[in-house]
């Protein structure tokens, strides 16, 4: 990493090392014991590690002149190398939780285990670890790609990264130690968010003046998308997480809001993680490497716009639906159900699009299990998306809601379209940045495509039948006009759909492990970088 | 339009401008008004805030994630009112920082929970759950039985008290003493806790084990307060039970 930076940007990288120890050496020394000085004794380790790193190499030869006329790709190495370790991670916590909910004694009598505390981890690992990682990685090939110039900046990418993932480190380890603010999706404590913003400026800032660096006129799409991932997934952060410490070397806090407003402001949070970070930032990434792998361009431009702007807007309104017949004003959810049906329309804008692109190379969808993913993918956005409109709508939700089906949902996005598009990304961006034709196996990618498509149905399937049951027998009346069960015996019905899950979720974390192993065997036989090079103005005689 | 477009795709700060325009519009439109509610919908006047030990419990019902498999609103639909009680109302949580409605029903919705079981049943279950419920997949949680950590629960009550919760000093300076107090029936501190948080706050020994305050205390203090800080879910369901079909089924 730090043999691609100059003399002065060696420099500058160090004493940001040495600020970042400083920094986990005062919350030690604030806070004493506690979440907080853990906290700080892990941001020591990493301060001293990145200095360590830096002086290794600090008398090397500093990089070629001609570094301007190459892409930075280091940087989005080092972010494909996280989103795999997340994956490996969030998956693996997905996979056990599961389970503890069929062998709910399976686990330890030790605090740290217990399914309320790895549940967080599971989705903060997904969520944040795998796929914020996998946006950012991605965001770097694809701007510095479609802007043909370099990156902007040669320690802000790594600071980017690594801050990023200091930010994960300390969100999911808290919660292993009992710490949390219990915002779903959004858990971490106060500090670790106000962190994010200082990580989150760096990376809009960066975004911002690679941009300005560009030799297209036009920007292209996708940088359309990863901009909105960037900007709204700040300010929902921002707002959603606003909350007054209990004192300043504790990693507790309360949220300003309270009850209905805290609901409203959560789900509008909520529901807005799954548009601008789980959908926008991967639209992203499917209107580069769907062209890019399939050899065809988007189908319709005028699609993409109307999709991009519908989806913009159209998204912030819906929270509300997680909301329906609750102490929620009526009008408030009558407005996120009005808005999460319209809402199709853009969303099959989308999917359409991105399908109608590969008319002409269905051949090579066939034959490239890569381009098989993204396509799967798609197919998975367009099914998602029309169900989310579908369990919006309000007497559907009073079935579904707080089931099983919604988790099914969840998934359905999740495996289906986000980590699909991100293993097509993977499995394009590996081999290109190792100066490759190809990933080390084809025949894994091969297998890991069917382990994948096979684990979603299955998850998603138990789900559906796990959710719908549930949904039936807490509403079901006997002749006499009592309650036919009770909640118990709906527990008891779900243990065969619990198991199917845990082995869909098995299945699909096996594939991601041969992805892991496939990409790092390609890696070692590496030939060299990417070919590809950016414009670079000649200065005028 | 897409003239305008292709000229917008030029600018970056133009397209960072339209992003969050776009973006913003439903939010103020959704969010903004509900801060008036303060105003519109009334705080029922036997409201209560939290005791400090319920506080306690709360916040050990967050560490847990019991929220991920716990609701805690019960919607206005007719089987909910006749399995869990009546509907939840806005004015019950307007405390609560944050809402703890959850979102997933692994287990029953608990906003109604408060006196339907005895303490010692809630003790049992919540060391081991299939001790009492033989089918149950609710995790055990034996670690409750230590002691309880109040060195932050001074500041919880003082940070409230900053976002409105009608906590006022002398709540804030007794908050350890009333934490103690209120898992000892007998002891002196009792009729303060009543002076200071009504006559319908519960003070028993939640755990058993009246020589120690534990983890446990504080969480069955808190599950058996929840849905008894007011009556108005009671008194406004009874009011309007005609026009609700099976009404009848929220003992
Ligand atoms: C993995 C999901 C899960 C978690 C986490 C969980 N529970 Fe449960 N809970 C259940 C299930 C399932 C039941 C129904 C079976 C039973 O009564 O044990 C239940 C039942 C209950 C009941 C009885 C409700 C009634 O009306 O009968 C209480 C009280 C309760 N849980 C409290 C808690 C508390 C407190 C925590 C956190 C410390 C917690 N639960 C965490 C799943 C969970």
């Amino acid at each position: 990493m730090a043999d691609t930076l100059s003399l002065f940007e060696r420099r500058f990288a160090l004493l940001l090392s040495i600020l970042l120890a400083a920094m986990g050496m005062t919350m030690v020394a604030a806070a004493r014991h506690g979440v907080m000085a853990v906290h700080g004794f892990i941001t020591i380790a990493l301060g001293v590690g990145l200095v360590l790193a830096l002086g290794r190499v600090y008398y090397s030869a500093p990089p070629v002149a001609e570094r301007a006329g190459r892409f930075y790709d280091a940087p989005t190495r080092l972010g494909i190398a996280m989103t795999l370790i997340w994956a490996i991670i969030g998956m693996g916590a997905g996979v056990w939780v599961s389970a503890l909910l069929y062998w709910p004694d399976a686990t330890p009598a030790v605090p740290w285990t217990s399914f309320g505390r790895l549940r967080p981890v599971h989705t903060t690992g997904i969520i944040f670890g795998f796929g914020g990682n996998a946006l950012i990685a991605t965001s770097f090939h694809v701007l510095q790609r479609t802007s043909r110039a370099r990156l902007a900046g040669s320690v802000s990418p790594w600071f980017v990264l690594i801050g990023y993932n200091l930010f994960c480190v300390w969100a999911v380890t808290g919660y292993l130690m009992g710490s949390t603010q219990s915002k779903e999706y959004a858990e971490a404590e106060w500090y670790a968010d106000l962190w994010l913003v200082v990580v989150w400026v760096t990376y809009f800032v960066l975004y911002m003046r690679t941009l300005a660096r560009r030799e297209e006129p036009h920007i292209y799409v996708a940088n359309w998308y990863y901009l909105a991932f960037i900007l709204v997934v700040a300010m929902l952060h921002i707002v959603n997480n606003l909350a007054l410490p209990l004192r300043l070397n504790a990693a507790e806090s309360l949220p300003v809001w309270s009850g209905v407003q805290d609901a409203m402001v959560q789900w509008w949070y909520g529901h807005n993680a799954v548009a601008f970070f789980l959908t926008a930032g991967f639209l992203g990434m499917l209107y580069y490497f769907l062209p890019v792998r399939s050899g065809r361009p988007i189908w319709s431009y005028r699609l993409s716009i109307v999709s991009f702007w519908g989806i913009t807007f159209f998204y912030i309104w819906v929270g509300s639906h997680h909301l329906h017949y609750t102490a929620l004003p009526y009008w408030v959810q009558t407005l996120g159900m009005t808005f999460s049906v319209m809402l199709l329309v853009p969303s099959w804008a989308s999917a359409g699009n991105a399908i109608a692109t590969l008319n002409g190379a269905w051949n090579k969808v066939r034959d490239d299990a890569t381009l098989r993913f993204m396509f799967v993918a798609a197919v998975f956005y367009g099914l998602s998306t029309f169900e989310g409109s579908f369990l919006a709508i309000r007497p559907v939700n009073s079935l579904s809601h707080y089931t099983d089906w919604t988790v099914g949902h969840v998934h359905s996005g999740t495996l289906g379209w986000v980590a699909m598009i991100v293993f097509g990304a993977i499995y394009t961006l590996v081999p290109q940045l190792s100066g490759r034709e190809t990933m080390a196996s084809s025949r894994a990618v091969e297998w890991h495509f069917w382990l994948a498509v096979a684990g979603t149905l299955i998850y998603v399937v138990a789900m559906w039948n796990a959710g719908i049951t549930q949904g039936l027998m807490w509403r079901a009346y006997n002749e006499n006009g009592a309650l036919s069960y009770s909640f118990v015996q709906s527990v008891e019905k779900m243990a065969p759909y619990y198991l199917l899950r845990t082995i869909g979720g098995a299945l699909f974390l096996a594939g991601a492990v041969i992805c892991v192993l496939n990409c790092r065997a390609t890696v070692l036989l590496a030939k060299g970088e990417a070919a590809d090079r950016p414009l670079v103005r000649q200065p005028a005689e | 339009m897409l003239r305008l477009h292709y000229n917008l795709e030029k600018v970056s700060m133009g397209l960072v401008v339209a992003i969050i325009v776009a973006a913003s519009i439903g939010g103020i439109v959704e969010i903004a008004p509900l801060f008036t509610i303060d105003e519109t919908v009334e705080l029922p006047d036997d409201l209560r805030p939290h005791t400090p030990l319920e506080l306690a419990g709360r916040h050990i019902y967050m560490r847990e994630g019991c929220y991920a498999c716990h609701s805690q609103m019960v919607r206005s639909l007719a089987d909910e009112l006749d399995r869990y009680g009546p509907y939840s109302l806005p004015s019950e949580s307007a405390y609560d920082h944050p809402m703890l409605w959850g979102s997933k029903r692994t287990g029953p919705d608990l906003a109604r929970v408060g006196g339907k079981y005895s303490d010692d049943w809630h003790a049992r279950h919540l060391i081991d759950p299939r001790s009492v419920v033989p089918a149950s997949i609710m995790p055990s949680y034996p670690w409750l039985r230590r002691p309880l950590d109040t060195e932050l629960l001074r500041e919880r009550l003082e940070t409230l008290a900053k976002l409105g919760v009608p906590y006022d000093e002398a709540m804030i300076g007794a908050s350890q003493a009333d934490a103690l107090a209120q898992s000892r029936p007998d002891g002196e501190g009792a009729d303060a806790v009543r002076a200071r948080y009504g006559e319908k706050v519960v003070i028993r020994d939640f755990d058993g084990d009246p020589s120690r305050l534990t983890e446990l205390d504080a969480l069955i203090a808190y599950l058996q307060s929840l849905g008894t800080l007011t009556d108005a879910p009671y008194t406004i369901l009874k009011a309007s039970s005609a026009d609700i079909p099976d009404g009848d089924g929220h003992e």
